[in-house]
């Protein structure tokens, strides 16, 4: 049987406008296969959450430029808690600070991909660590 | 993005070199090229300060005008942005470029549950008038002009600004302030949109008409293709989305019945500068000569001044690199130097923290001095465009012409820029060249110093600007208290009034400004937008 792809929500939690890594990431895990599920811009956490549920998705990719990744993270993994969705791989893109990325660890963020990361290390990573594989 | 492709032989000799706007340079140019484009001194450049303008807008130059330097400054309270202008303007800065927080340029106030934890981050905080009160506090705005990184909610901002140089006893006529105000750029590129594309242009016809008669220094409109070049397009759709969004705008405001002649000449551009240097000289040759024809052309404008295109030419962020950031600083003040070159009349860079943080007090500083040291040491105002003449730059200006007027055909072939972004069309293209040029980097086809080469030594942690939350807790109270003071009827009544003007398509800013003056808050008017106009919903180009 085949498998099934990995269905990926790659959303943009927040007011932050920049998309270009998001639009660019969203190709590249095209191209290597997965299916990739665009929530837009302004979205809450809530509404994100939601999406994944509804679409049932294996993992969550946040884009995130303001600097606001942790607040964000947070609370986005207290939701996926709430609604016992929190077996989702989460991963996160964006403007992170080295300082900040055991603090996202410790949150439960599982990948954590500054600008200048290579497409095929987040493929990998999202490869080997989707769950239920 | 940014640097040209590079085909080599196995002994690193190179082949050939194709720039990202699609066009090759060859090894060695003589005047035989200069005879295969029909180079003509009059017709493709003529002097200095004389249409086409492709060599320079004023006929000395850097000579009778050195070029104003415009750092974006902006950071959580009012009390704490009035510092920094403070002190950028006593090291020698000549404008500000205010940079607002999310929440302010999506128009929520600091309290609303959509600002939670973006309040005062990414720029200043403003919920109402008391705050601008504050931030430009000892500000002279009268000899001081402002560009204002502000789109969805610029009419609003514009109006602010009105009422604060009022307060403090300035005649409307002398302030000079410049709103970025372009929501077709947003759209496709910078993402800070809230209304639908018509009302949403209609809101900057309604600044570009209100200027016209009202403020006769402001520049009601930055029409912006510097964002859409760092979301990833070539230098020349850059120039060619610019001119096309311009088009949409100058298209309104002429249906309301006026002359381009009589408004354009506040028109401003806020462009690129990374990547190639020669491209990046050319780019910006042929667009002051295009944008002069084109205007000839198309409005009959004959007006000298009001064909010049000026505007800030700005060093890139997507130039900036994480790797190594001390590069960046070398890197910025090659982007001040092709600004230069190209006769910029106002720049700004992106300090070497940008792609950590917003610029640290030591960062901007680093910047500043960049320009300085270009203009007031090694003599780039010297004489006015320097690179006029050569058989090489007068052949890449004219093929450039050629490459921008190629790609406005396209767009012009959708309907305009209008259509062309309702469609997705733009936004699709820009998408594939950043994920092209990603690519390329990824693969090595592309060189970036200190990240896909030379990697190895010299990598540091940057100083972060560290984002305080008490100064946002500070913000809401304040605006809880302003709440209780202000004559909340006169707010009621100026918020009723502009809702009428709104769905009667009256100009709406002379209403934003009574509003502004009772202190209503940006959520408020703002909201007042959203009830009658709606929101933006997004193509979906996946």
């Amino acid at each position: 049987m085949a498998k099934r792809k990995i269905r990926v929500l790659l959303a943009k939690p927040g007011l932050d406008g920049h998309d270009r890594g998001a639009k660019v990431i969203a190709h590249a895990m095209r191209e290597a296969g997965m299916e990739i599920i665009y929530t837009g811009l302004h979205q809450t956490v809530a509404s994100i959450v939601n999406q994944a549920v509804q679409e049932d998705v294996d993992v969550i990719g946040l884009s995130i430029m303001s600097g606001a990744h942790i607040p964000i993270c947070k609370k986005l993994m207290g939701m996926v808690k709430e609604q016992g969705v929190d077996n989702k791989l989460v991963v996160v893109g964006g403007v992170i600070p080295n300082k900040d990325m055991p603090v996202l660890k410790e949150i439960g963020v599982r990948g954590i991909f500054p600008g200048g990361s290579y497409f095929n290390e987040i493929v990998e990573f999202i490869e080997g660590n989707v769950p239920g594989r | 993005m940014g640097v040209a492709t590079y085909i080599k032989d196995e002994k690193d000799a190179i082949k050939e070199v194709i720039l990202q706007s699609g066009i090759k340079v060859k090894p060695v140019y003589t005047p035989d090229d200069l005879e295969r484009i029909g180079f003509d001194y009059k017709k493709d450049l003529g002097d200095t300060g004389e249409f086409p303008f492709t060599r320079s807008i004023h006929p000395q130059g850097f000579r009778s005008r050195n070029w104003t330097t415009r750092q974006y400054t902006g950071f959580g309270t009012p009390e704490e942005t009035n510092e920094r202008f403070k002190l950028m303007i006593s090291h020698g800065q000549t404008g500000l470029n205010v940079a607002f927080d999310l929440p302010t340029q999506m128009g929520y106030d600091s309290d609303d549950e959509m600002s939670e934890g973006e309040v005062g981050r990414v720029g200043m905080a403003i919920d109402s008038l008391r705050d601008f009160e504050i931030a430009f506090k000892d500000i002279q705005l009268n000899r001081i002009g402002s560009g204002l990184t502000i789109n969805a909610v610029a009419s609003i901002m514009l109006a602010m600004y009105q009422s604060v140089a009022e307060g403090f006893g300035y005649n409307k006529t002398e302030i000079s302030a410049t709103p970025q105000n372009d929501i077709l750029k947003e759209i496709v590129g910078r993402g800070a949109w809230i209304y639908p594309v018509e009302p949403a242009v209609r809101l900057i016809g309604d600044t570009i008409e209100y200027a016209m008669k009202e403020l006769p220094r402001c520049n009601p409109v930055s029409v912006c293709g510097y964002h859409i070049r760092e979301s990833g397009c070539t230098p020349a759709q850059e120039i060619s989305y610019a001119f096309m969004i311009a088009f949409a705008y100058i298209d309104n405001v002429v249906a309301r019945g006026y002359k381009a002649e009589d408004f354009v000449g506040r028109f401003s551009f806020n462009l690129n500068i990374f990547g190639n240097l020669w491209e990046t000289v050319a780019k910006f040759r042929s667009a002051r000569k295009l944008w002069a024809k084109l205007l000839r052309e198309r409005y009959g404008v004959q007006n000298k001044k009001a064909l010049f295109l000026r505007g800030i030419f700005g060093g890139g962020g997507s130039g900036m690199t994480k790797q190594q950031p001390e590069n960046n600083i070398m890197r910025g003040a090659y982007y001040a130097l092709a600004a230069a070159l190209s006769g910029a009349q106002t720049t700004a860079l992106c300090s070497f923290d940008e792609a950590y943080t917003i610029p640290t007090e030591r960062a901007a500083l680093l910047s500043l001095r960049t320009f300085q040291i270009l203009m007031d040491e090694i003599g780039l105002r010297d004489t006015v465009d320097p690179l006029a003449g050569s058989y090489f730059m007068e052949t890449l200006t004219k093929e450039m012409e050629e490459k921008i007027l190629e790609e406005m055909e396209k767009v012009e072939k959708m309907g305009g820029m209008v259509e062309a972004v309702a469609s997705g069309y733009v936004q699709g293209e820009v998408g594939r060249q950043a994920y092209e040029f990603e690519r390329k980097l990824q693969s090595g086809e592309i060189t970036k110093v200190g990240v896909n080469e030379y990697t190895e030594g010299v990598d540091m942690e940057v100083e972060l600007h560290e984002y305080n939350d008490e100064s946002a807790q500070l913000q809401i109270e304040r605006l809880k208290e302003l709440k209780k003071e202000r004559d909340n009827r006169a707010v009621s009544e100026s918020l009723k009034a502009l809702e009428q003007a709104a769905k009667e398509k009256k100009n709406v800013m002379p209403y934003l400004v009574t509003c502004c003056k009772s202190y209503a808050t940006v959520g408020e008017m703002a909201n007042v937008f959203r009830d009658v106009f709606g929101e933006y919903r997004e193509p979906s180009i996946f």
